[in-house]
């Protein structure tokens, strides 16, 4: 049973951080205003949500199973505040800062009809800082972090994330850019 | 007793999902934003909705990502 909890514990915080890393990067085409190959801008709309409250589901599972688990003794109180864990603590805490951000990304979506916009896209950023600290949780934490095939992942999904980030970042960005700028469609 | 589509013209940026979910109500102009086909002046801001187009017109209030839309009754359908 203790080992099941830590086994449960990793696939599940593994992943939370796969789908968390779809998320993000279907964050980024949806904010672009283009259809991605034969998905319309409302599909990708919806699976980003969609994947995005997967990926919660399963930080809760991650959480909760390492709760129960006589080795990482996670107390009600390391879920949200950091670094008091008695497992390797500043790692740790990275998680617990990362849950934070994204309890606020999710409850701001959730109710982002009643909040309105400025609200909703104001909090909505925390994502991109959530991103690189859950990274950096699973690389510090991880029982599977030394391994080869994790560290091959998480540098793939570093790269397409910093990637899609200089995209997001480019002049060319939008979907509209050119129309608006005047420029010959 | 019809239903409008409200287009809030200071929110809405063009992102076409409406104009996806709508595509016999709303075409696209050149910049991306929401065209009432059909319709001219007051109408392209409050578009009539047919009954048909009202569950989509309802999917793209909640899904448009700025908010712009909201379904109304009108009390009449006046031009």
């Amino acid at each position: 049973m203790d080992e099941a909890m830590w086994a449960f514990g990793r696939a599940s915080g593994f992943i939370s951080l796969a789908l968390f890393t779809a998320s993000v990067l279907l964050g980024i085409v949806n904010r672009s205003g283009r259809p991605l190959l034969t998905l319309p801008r409302f599909s990708i709309s919806i699976l980003h949500r969609n994947i995005a409250l997967l990926a919660t589901v399963f930080l809760g599972l991650h959480v909760g199973s390492l709760m129960l688990d006589p080795f990482a003794r996670l107390r009600p109180v390391d879920v949200l505040v950091p670094f008091l864990g008695s497992y390797r603590p500043l790692w740790q805490g990275l998680g617990t800062v990362a849950l934070d951000l994204l309890l606020a990304v999710v409850v701001t979506a959730l109710l982002r009809q009643r909040i309105g916009p400025r609200v909703f896209k104001a909090v909505h950023w925390f994502a991109y800082a959530a991103w690189p600290v859950a990274m950096a949780h699973a690389l510090g934490n991880g029982t599977d972090a030394g391994s080869a095939w994790f560290l091959a992942l998480a540098v793939a999904s570093a790269a397409v994330v910093v990637g899609a980030l200089l995209w997001r970042l480019s002049a060319t960005f939008l979907e509209t850019t050119r129309a608006r700028e005047g420029r010959p469609l | 007793m019809g239903t409008i589509l409200h287009i809030d013209w200071t929110r809405c940026d063009g992102r076409g999902l409406c104009t996806e979910l709508l595509p016999a109500v709303l075409g696209r102009d050149d910049w991306g934003y929401p065209v009432a086909r059909g319709y001219q002046g007051r109408a392209r801001t409050d578009v009539p909705i047919e009954p048909r187009d009202e569950e989509a017109a309802q999917e793209a209030v909640s899904l448009c990502p700025t908010m712009a839309l909201a379904l109304r009754k009108a009390a009449s359908r006046g031009d």
